[in-house]
């Protein structure tokens, strides 16, 4: 029962959370309000257990990710959006064909499950069990992510830097 | 324990915990006033009780009667969430810090700790991670040029410090072999040639020390890197547009921030609360909590030595800094630690 | 005891919300956020079947997200930043030509 309770707390949180960011037309206020469907998944993850992965959650997802996406509106002064002809169109067909798919795909999961219980912590995840998985048996996928990183930094360097800084460098 | 004397005993605690962690950030203002007065020759404050000693309560008094000035231009609903961010964030953080052993009341061992988490370091980074949105909201909620660019350059510099910062700490994760703060604290016990304390920052993490006290100086946007406040260029940085309570629970999130990561820097690499330890039961149970302040309240007077003595950085200085230097010390302490244990 | 399939109507429902918000935004920064937002409801079905399963390989799967997420929305907002520097806009129907 506690279990049921404190699910569906988090899963109402989240859904807000979601659908706030749909209706709010400030991207800040739509970033605020992923950062609490963050939280509340970071806290359906420690219902199930899976300690380190809410505490990655929040360290990465809302701790840095996000902090990038609020320092870009704030460094670009994003405005309000505009409503355009594209969007009107994009809201008369996007949000009645979503909710379809999403009561059938709701339907379909409901349907198909066996009624599988998960228990409170089902699993847990301590962050010792996790090293060993990663570095024994996903140690190549781990290193891969490492080289994409990599490249994901230098590709930010160069897209981010401004044109004349290019220029200069390539001068030199 | 029955659940019901769990959450009395937990309330007590959390409510103790943060009349002495509030004392203490009004204090340690007071300190630093103090210090660096004495540095540059003056006295401090001095009028209000002895030693000035006081002053922090007359400022509480004026912080709550002075008018809450919004101006017409802020964006209203991130303005005044902004400083509340900021203050609760940094108060959350210090309830996973254990401040000594356990003492026994009525056949019940209660720790001196509000909750004992075994991701408690993890819990630290990621509730200290979200208190950025405070500063940078602020300065982006003001509607003002320098507040705008104070909140910039405070999220551009604690998202880069934090993996400095992260990647010091992983060095010590590695030998104590645990996220719990006690454990931590628990593998630094005994003595090297039976008089040097096997504290982590004579056990090899000098140089994790370094990295973690230069990042955490950025962290908590103090000087050499208090670039988002820096006076001289940008009137008060993101706090530029509050006054009364809200200025002041930015004030209190700065200090509470300064204090929580003195506790860390204790718990992680100055051996947390082990010291001698002498004398009947009750001095027993009281020195380990005294020599736990005595640490924190040295690594605070390191914190206003250092307001007192350096010049400010430039901005891109202090980036270079962050990510060519700082980072790769960093990663080579990891690798260093990580060799030296696998042998 | 929650079922297993509560946990999988949540995650679709961020899913769908994510997607949602792909297809009616205009600002191309929330559009970027509604995919972070699809993201976050595929993990929460890793972790969910993870627990399900006994497998703690759903957990892990939900750490190289992460790290996809990281490397991605690093990119994603670099081209941002890029894309207004040249057009000095974010909406994203004005962003319409292929060349500068």
């Amino acid at each position: 029962m506690l279990h049921l309770t404190l699910f569906l707390a988090f899963a109402v949180v989240a859904v807000a959370g979601a659908v706030n960011l749909l209706a709010q037309r400030h991207p800040i206020n739509s970033a605020l309000s992923l950062i609490a469907v963050m939280a509340a998944l970071a806290g359906e993850y420690l219902l199930l257990g899976a300690e380190f992965v809410a505490a990655i959650q929040v360290i990465v997802y809302a701790g840095a990710i996000m902090v990038l996406f609020v320092f870009v509106i704030m460094l670009l002064n994003a405005g309000v959006e505009e409503r355009t002809n594209g969007s009107r169109v994009a809201i008369v067909f996007g949000i009645p064909g979503m909710l379809i798919g999403g009561v059938l795909v709701a339907w379909a999961v409901l349907r198909s499950s066996g009624g599988e219980q998960v228990a409170i912590g089902a699993l847990p995840g301590p962050p010792a069990e996790i090293a060993n998985l990663l570095f024994h048996e996903f140690l190549l996928p781990f290193e891969i992510t490492s080289i994409l990183i990599l490249i994901a930094i230098m590709g930010a360097v160069v897209l981010a830097s401004k044109p004349q800084a290019v220029q200069k460098r390539k001068e030199h | 324990m029955p659940i019901w004397l769990f959450i009395v005993v937990s309330v007590i605690k959390s409510i103790i915990l943060l009349f002495i962690l509030l004392t203490a950030v009004a204090y340690s203002v007071w300190l630093e006033r103090k210090v660096v007065g004495h540095m540059q020759n003056r006295w401090g404050p001095t009028r209000v009780g002895p030693f000035g000693l006081l002053q922090p309560a007359a400022d509480g008094l004026k912080f709550l009667f002075k008018e809450d000035l919004t101006p017409p231009h802020v964006y209203k609903p991130l303005y005044i969430a902004a400083p509340m961010i900021a203050v609760v964030f940094a108060l959350t953080s210090i309830s996973v810090i254990p401040f000594g052993n356990s003492v026994t009341i009525g056949g019940y061992s209660i720790p001196f700790q509000v909750t004992d988490v075994n991701t408690g370091l993890l819990l630290i980074l990621g509730v200290t991670s979200i208190g950025v949105y405070g500063v940078a909201l602020a300065g982006w909620s003001s509607n003002n040029k320098y507040s705008l660019l104070g909140g910039l350059r405070a999220s551009a510099q604690m998202v880069s410090y934090e993996i400095s910062l992260g990647l010091s700490l992983v060095g010590v994760l590695i030998m104590a072999g645990s996220f719990s703060l006690r454990q931590i604290v628990d593998a630094q016990a005994g003595h090297f040639w039976g008089f040097i304390p096997r504290w982590n920052i004579f056990h090899g993490q000098i140089i994790g020390f370094f990295c973690y006290l230069i990042a955490a100086y950025a962290e908590t946007n103090r000087v050499p890197f208090d670039l988002p406040e820096a006076e001289t260029e940008l009137v008060a940085g993101y706090h530029t547009e509050y006054s009364a309570m809200k200025f002041a629970m930015f004030f209190m999130a700065e200090y509470a921030n300064m204090i929580t990561v003195a506790c860390l820097a204790t718990l992680l690499f100055l051996g947390g609360w082990r010291g001698p330890v002498f004398g009947p039961p009750i001095l027993q149970a009281i020195l380990p909590v005294f020599w736990f302040f005595v640490k924190v309240f040295c690594f605070m007077f390191v914190y206003i030595w250092v307001r007192g003595t350096l010049p400010r950085f430039r901005y891109d200085q202090l980036m270079a800094f962050g990510w060519k230097f700082l980072l790769p010390l960093a990663i080579l302490n990891l690798i260093g630690t990580a060799v030296a244990v696998a042998w | 005891m929650v079922p297993l399939s509560y946990y999988l109507v949540l995650s679709g429902i961020l899913f769908a919300c994510g997607v949602t918000g792909f297809l009616i935004k205009r600002n191309i920064i929330t559009i970027f956020m509604s995919i972070e937002l699809m993201l976050n409801g595929v993990n929460l079905s890793f972790v969910a079947f993870a627990a399900h399963w006994h497998a703690l390989a759903g957990q892990v799967f939900v750490f190289f997200v992460m790290v996809v997420a990281a490397a991605e929305s690093a990119v994603g907002l670099a081209i941002i930043i890029a894309v207004f520097r040249a057009r000095e806009t974010l909406n994203a129907d004005q962003l319409n030509l292929l060349k500068l």
